[in-house]
Order: C-alpha cells, then sequence, then structure tokens
C-alpha cells in the first residue's frame, strides 16, 4: 500500500498524515506541488491539511492551479482514491473534485477542538470499517469550514449516499460547530472514489494524545 | 490600458455571516436604518489592452476560473 501525500507552500499536516500511514503500515511518499505526476505506485493520494497559498483569496483557490493538480484530476477521473483533510478538502472542492464550497465558519473564529462527529454512510471505502451511527471523536481546526451546498446539490448528495459524516454531540444528537449545511463534516463524489473532510482523522491516532478514532477511518483505506 | 475593478460577494441567499457581524456592531454604535449588509471583497486588475469589449471577456473568464467560486461567490465588473 503506497499513500502519496501532495504538499504546497503553506501545507502543515503533511507529517501527521505520513505517521498517521506508516503506523497502520503503509509506504507513503510526500510530492511538492510542482511536480506533474503521481508516483505510478500510488494506491491513495492525500491532500494534506494547512493552509496552502496562505488561504490567498479563498482557502484552495490558488492550490487548485498547481503543477500536480492536472495529474491528481485525472488520476481521480480515472477511479484513483483520493482524500482531502481540511485544506485538502477545500482543494478538491475549488478543483470541483467535490461538490460544494468551505465558507467562513459562521461564528467567525477559528476553531481548534476535539468534536465528536457521527458516521452518515459507511457504504465506501473510507468509513467501511465503521458503522452508519457511530460516533467519532476527531479534531476540527479550520477558520473556513462551514459548508454549503444549493438545495439541489444536497438532494443530490442525500440520494447517492454522498454525505459521511456529521458534527454531532456524544450521543449522535446533531451539535454544528461552524454553520455548515445540515451539519455536514465530510462528504465523497458520486463515483466514491473522492473524499473530502474538515475534521482531521490523522491527529486522531494515538489515545495518549486525546483519541485514537482515525485509526478506524483511516484502515479502510489500507483494507482495499 | 484599462483598468477592471471587480467586486467579489456571497451570492444571495447564501448567509454573509461577516456582514452580519458588522451590521450588529453598526446597530450598537446606533446607526439606524441599516436594513441589510454584505462583506465582500474587490480585486483591481490592470490590463494592457484599450479594447473593452476585449477586456471584459478576459475578465469574465478571469472571474469564472479563479477569482470568483461560482458555488456560493458572484461577480460584477466595472472597467475604467
Amino acid at each position: 500500500m503506497k499513500v502519496t501525500i501532495l504538499q504546497f507552500p503553506g501545507t502543515n499536516c503533511e507529517y501527521d498524515t505520513q505517521h498517521a500511514f506508516e503506523k497502520l503500515g503503509a509506504t507513503t511518499e510526500i510530492i511538492w506541488h510542482k511536480a506533474e505526476s503521481l508516483p505510478s505506485d500510488t494506491n491513495l493520494l492525500v491532500v494534506a491539511g494547512g493552509f496552502s497559498y496562505g488561504d490567498y483569496l479563498r482557502s484552495g483557490a490558488i492550490a487548485q492551479f498547481s503543477p500536480v493538480m492536472k495529474a491528481v484530476t485525472e488520476y481521480a477521473n480515472n477511479g484513483g482514491k483520493v482524500l482531502g483533510i481540511c485544506n485538502g478538502f477545500q482543494v478538491l472542492t475549488e478543483a470541483g473534485l467535490l461538490p460544494g464550497a468551505l465558507k467562513r465558519n459562521d461564528g467567525l473564529h477559528f476553531i481548534s477542538k476535539h468534536h465528536t462527529l457521527k458516521v452518515e454512510n459507511n457504504d465506501n471505502v473510507f468509513l467501511e470499517k465503521l458503522n452508519n451511527g457511530d460516533v467519532v471523536n476527531i479534531p476540527i481546526a479550520h477558520h473556513d469550514g462551514n459548508y454549503f451546498i444549493d438545495q439541489d446539490g444536497l438532494k443530490e448528495l442525500y440520494a447517492n449516499n454522498q454525505v459521511l459524516l456529521t458534527y454531532s454531540d456524544a450521543n449522535g444528537d446533531v451539535k454544528n460547530p461552524n454553520g455548515s449545511v445540515d451539519s455536514i463534516a465530510g462528504v465523497c463524489n458520486k463515483n466514491k472514489n473522492v473524499f473530502g473532510l474538515m475534521p482531521h482523522p490523522e491527529r486522531a491516532m494515538e489515545s495518549i494524545l486525546g483519541s485514537d478514532d482515525g485509526v478506524k477511518m483511516l484502515e479502510g483505506f489500507l483494507a482495499s | 490600458m484599462t483598468t477592471a475593478i471587480i467586486n467579489v460577494s456571497l451570492k444571495a441567499g447564501v448567509l454573509d455571516s461577516q456582514g452580519k457581524a458588522v451590521h450588529h456592531a453598526l446597530d450598537s454604535l446606533h446607526f439606524e436604518g441599516v436594513s441589510d449588509v454584505r462583506v465582500g471583497k474587490q480585486i483591481v486588475i490592470k490590463l494592457d489592452t484599450d479594447d473593452k469589449t476585449v477586456a471584459m471577456s478576459e475578465v469574465e473568464k478571469m472571474c469564472e476560473e479563479i477569482l470568483a467560486n461560482t458555488v456560493i461567490e458572484d461577480y460584477k465588473i466595472e472597467l475604467i
């Protein structure tokens, strides 16, 4: 299992992501955004979190035109598995690989804390190790995590089971920290090979650091 | 030379949290009669061309491709 991790200027979660996947037994490679192709043995491409291009213009807006993104789009369109975490999610929505957009949090504050999430749909490689309705404890750290999609788009997400995770309380009831439409924390594309979420599963790999619920999430990719 | 002034703001119907916060601040400063506040951003671009039609079509392309995220934002272009 080979995990390739993208690094833009301003990315800051690439080493956490590397640690997480290596802990699970994968081999990893971090590649700079100027690369024009992906390593040919890539089984999963991760667009890691951070602040690509300082979030200038909009979060993820400039990164979507980095040289490597052509190869990423081609990889995704050929069925390759792609995971965008936090800023990676923003990049993937900007690039049109995932539906919707991420706006400024409703409360206007940067939110950095552990948050519980409810698993909405596990019929995909990402969440297949979890059950629908399970609650996981995963850190969030974002300013622009307020997921927006119009009503038609939302209907389509539900019709295709593309809503992956929602922000909830510990009982799985809705608790919305940032104003996201229907409290959505993560979605996938129609083909279920491109995934994006604002929370950071790669930061929830060690119980001594508050939670190891990220293990069950990221393991899904290694099993497939 | 043509200067393009582009105003990008959240679409009507998309909640503008910053606009709302500014509205509250204006209320607390006792400015009366404010019915709505929207916060956006302005981008100013200088183009070599003098041809306004060419400039407009170029800037429209820029807006669609990168300057605005048309999922959530509208843009208005003014050429001078």
